[in-house]
């Protein structure tokens, strides 16, 4: 790039600018103090904890059963696979033979809970960009899924669904004709996306080349989820360490090399695809038994450390349990994905523009309860 | 003529009757203005109720329909509410040009819709340079903008004004370009001279290829000119907020979105009269009947409005660069060529007549 | 790579090293704090152990010492390994920051000096990340104290 050299009278100067804890694009309550020069971004550092609750000191003194419901408060999004993490880790600690049907039900909720929340990601990621009609096309679909959830369980959000042993309830009758339904549903829709963001020339412009992070960057950053995969870098927890029926089902990881945030965008685009073709290979086998093996009333984990990863809609999700054989763990870790990548946000998003900043942090699809926990 | 323009014949016979000349013009201008200003005002208000309806229709939603029938009234309680409201300002704000931004933006749009022709007799102010005036007025509101954006105190106010002077200096380029390309072809910048050129065939037909040309880049202009999506770089609420006007609040809020609103009628008023043949009727079918014309010129300005909030309501926002690479290396150019283009189609008297 | 080739490889560079596998799915190894960095940075760029993704970054308080416990993976081999280190100082606890090794290790680090305190040495900007500036004390350590928004059942 040639530098102009200016009179001095019109030397630029750089300022600070506050965008949040309460602004549009940091959706919810993230604080940017960005360092800008005109409309180019300097410096961009996060200032966290205006949502942190402390959920890993409260584990400390709850029962094991009470923890899950912590976790739906965190990455709120993919509420169902942050239970399915910790009641997996309980699970692996007291090594209980879990029944093929809860297995099967709980990848088929997972995959759903993670086409529900990227069906809010596109529907906010259009409308950071500025195509407001977005949003309502994906809330449309997203409500349907939101109603088969809250006929399975009664919430619609906080599913709360797992416990460690199996689930809460079995599923409802209507259940796989439902979901069949959706599935169906959702096939015509995709497309509809596409035709209405992906194709767009404005947004292929604002998306392409924007936020570029490297393979190298993306591993180094710790980055995970549709983060890492659009760089190139295999990091799909269901491929290489498979939990529940994830080892039974066939499917693609949605890989691509570009890095920037029209492939993160793809990316997601792809995953929905991938995740409806799971849940059509597992609902029509959905295995006969119980929904829940017993589990004594008070759970207490042999000594020991214990470590489960799950791929949630943002990506790895890692609980660290360290048990000293008490009805409390001694600590425990949530390893989140949207922390790791909103480590990479400044090295992203330096020498774009705000507009750039803006379209860059929604495609690292940022939950900040995930982040504050 | 008609009872309802005799009205206006009586109203001004009257006037003269009973004051001195000079007063009466004085009053009858008052009254005009008055009239505008209640007309556009309230025509200000369903625009918006309009906008909310199209926007609702393509987001599958209902809209607004409970105030009165399917929601017609919303909009009047809207004002009503924002009438109602705290001002509020921050506290380190320039006072006086904080509270003289929002007159500048609302009186510089109403200013330009006097110009108009709505039909044959009701056009307030035929001013031999019409389309010069159109241009020279539109452009006082960007100064209204970056004296709210300034004057706030507020980062965020501020980049949104910056933007929008960089983008309204160069989009009025291409607006006056592209209204000029049609006034190679009527030979006036009169506006009602311009009608009657098109009483032999519409300019877009007339001009055909650099008139749809000129149309086209005048329609992206237009609405990069009145700063809503995709251009809405002003107000960009994902990246800015709320823009230049994140500090205003009440009434004065209420005059810069209303002024959006005119704006984008007068926009595509322009855009009626210049290529659509203002107040003539399609193969003049209604000729007879002089006051349709309001209806025509209406039915063509709100089908150019509907255009452009489909624009708003499917395109997502330009970047700031791509914005102005748009205009000075795609636009402009492509403007000037087609200037000539119309230059010598009118030279070789290539323009089709009826 | 297999556990034992993994500790094999390890255990031939310093003779400091513990590794256990009791109670874990990992291979888990203990470095004295001094050697930790020169350990980590071999780590990564050893072409064996080729550990080159930090996935999680905890500070543990053990009651008498504070550690740290850094799960590494590598995204060649798909072998995994824990590394913990302790600190036996709790007043002024410090250790080398591994942030020019992992990136990611400049957000977790400073949630770690956050809540137990530790410091981290040659750290680009370590300071409270989640909780104010002007906060007392160290939440996650096990003596922490609040009797107002704490709730000790």
């Amino acid at each position: 790039m040639e530098t102009v050299t200016l009179n001095s009278n019109f030397k630029s100067e750089e300022y600070f600018i506050n965008m949040g804890p309460q602004h549009p694009a940091t959706h919810g309550v993230l604080r940017l103090l960005l360092t800008i020069d005109g409309e180019i971004i300097k410096k961009v550092e996060p200032d966290l904890g205006y949502i942190h609750r402390s959920i890993e000191k409260m584990c400390e003194r709850d029962s094991y059963q009470q923890i899950v419901h912590l976790t739906d408060r965190m990455d709120y999004l993919s509420a169902n696979i942050n239970n399915e993490a910790v009641c997996l880790t309980i699970e692996n600690a007291l090594q209980l033979e879990i029944p093929e049907r809860v297995k099967v039900i709980r990848t088929i909720i997972g995959e759903l809970t993670r086409i529900s929340s990227h069906c809010l990601w596109w529907g906010v990621m259009g409308m950071d960009v500025g195509a407001l009609t977005t949003y309502f096309y994906g809330f449309r679909d997203r409500e349907l899924l939101n109603d088969i959830f809250e006929e399975t369980c009664g919430a619609r959000l906080t599913m709360n669904y797992n416990v460690p042993g199996g689930l809460m309830f079995d599923i409802h009758p209507n259940f796989v004709k439902r979901v069949k339904d959706f599935i169906a549903h959702f096939k015509t829709k995709l497309p509809e996306y596409d035709r209405l963001l992906t194709d767009n020339i404005i947004f292929q412009k604002r998306a392409m080349g924007v936020g570029i992070l490297s393979k190298e960057d993306a591993i180094s950053y710790g980055a995970s989820g549709p983060v890492g995969r659009a760089s190139g870098y295999s990091c799909d927890v269901r491929k290489h360490h498979p939990y529940s029926a994830l080892d039974k089902v066939t499917f693609n990881e949605a890989l691509r090399t570009e890095g920037d945030t029209y492939a993160r965008y793809l990316v997601r685009i792809q995953e929905m695809w991938e995740s409806m073709s799971i849940v059509e290979q597992l609902i029509d086998n959905i295995p006969e038994g119980e929904h829940r093996v017993a589990t004594n009333a008070v759970i207490k984990l042999p000594k020991g450390e214990y470590y489960q990863k799950v791929e949630t809609a943002r990506g790895e999700l890692g609980v660290y349990i360290i048990s000293t054989g008490l009805k409390s763990p001694y600590r425990l870790k949530f390893r989140s994905p949207g922390f790791s990548n909103l480590s990479l946000l400044n090295h992203i998003a330096v020498g774009g523009k705000i507009g750039d900043l803006v379209a860059t942090m929604a495609t690292l699809d940022l939950v900040i309860p995930d982040i504050d926990r | 003529m008609n009872s309802a323009l005799s009205i206006t014949k009586n109203i001004h016979d009257w006037l003269f009757s009973i004051m001195p000349e000079t007063a009466a013009n004085i009053a009858e201008m008052v009254l005009i203005a008055l009239v505008y200003l209640g007309i556009f005002a309230i025509a200000g208000l369903f625009l918006v109720l309009l906008e909310r309806r199209v926007a609702a229709w393509f987001q599958l939603r209902i809209g607004p329909n409970r105030v009165g029938f399917q929601g017609l009234l919303q909009t009047m309680a809207d004002a009503i509410k924002l009438l109602s409201k705290e001002l509020t300002g921050t506290t380190k704000a320039d006072k006086f040009l904080y509270n003289l931004a929002p007159y500048f933006v609302i009186i510089s749009s109403l200013m330009a819709l006097s110009v108009f022709p709505f039909t044959k007799e009701f056009q307030a102010f035929d001013i031999n340079i019409g389309i010069f005036f159109l241009i020279a007025v539109s452009s006082i509101g960007v100064i209204g903008i970056l004296l709210g954006g300034w004057s706030s105190n507020n980062k965020f106010a501020m980049i949104g004004a910056m933007r929008s002077g960089v983008q309204t200096i160069s989009y009025e380029l291409s607006i006056g370009l592209s209204l000029l390309t049609m006034v190679l072809i009527t030979g006036s910048l009169q506006l009602s001279e311009i009608v009657e050129v098109q009483k032999s065939g519409w300019l877009i037909v007339q001009g055909h290829i650099p008139a749809i040309i000129a149309f086209m880049i005048y329609m992206i202009a237009g609405t990069a000119e009145t700063n809503r999506a995709p251009f809405d770089m002003v107000e960009a609420e994902s990246e800015l907020g709320a823009g230049f006007h994140t500090e205003y609040s009440g009434m004065k809020f209420a005059y810069f979105f209303l002024a959006e609103f005119i704006n984008m009628f007068i926009i595509a008023a322009i855009a009626t009269t210049i290529f659509f043949g203002a107040w003539l009727s399609p193969f003049g079918i209604t000729e007879s009947i002089p006051l349709l014309g309001v209806f025509w010129f209406l039915l063509k300005a709100l089908i150019l409005v509907f255009l452009m909030m489909w624009f708003r309501w499917t395109f997502p926002r330009l970047r700031i660069d791509q914005l102005l690479t748009l205009e000075w290396k795609y636009l402009l150019p492509l403007n000037l060529a087609n200037i000539m283009l119309m230059a010598l189609l009118v030279w070789l008297n290539l323009t089709i007549s009826f | 790579m297999k556990n034992e080739e993994l500790q094999e490889l390890i255990g031939n560079w310093s003779p400091n090293l513990e590794f256990t596998e009791e109670g874990s799915q990992y291979l888990n190894v203990t470095v004295p704090k001094e050697e930790l960095h020169a350990i980590m940075f071999k780590l990564k760029h050893d072409d064996q152990s080729s550990l080159d993704y930090l996935f999680c970054l905890s500070g543990v308080d053990w009651g008498e010492e504070l550690g740290v416990v850094y799960h590494l993976e590598s995204t060649n081999f798909r072998h995994s390994l824990v590394v913990k280190t302790q600190i036996a100082e709790r007043e002024n606890p410090v250790i080398a920051s591994v942030y020019d090794i992992w990136a990611t290790a400049e957000f977790h680090e400073r949630e770690v000096f956050d809540f137990f305190g530790i410091n981290f040495t040659n750290h680009p900007n370590l300071k409270r990340l989640f909780l104010t500036d002007d906060w007392v004390g160290f939440p996650l350590r096990k003596d922490y104290e609040d009797n107002i928004n704490m709730i000790i059942k």
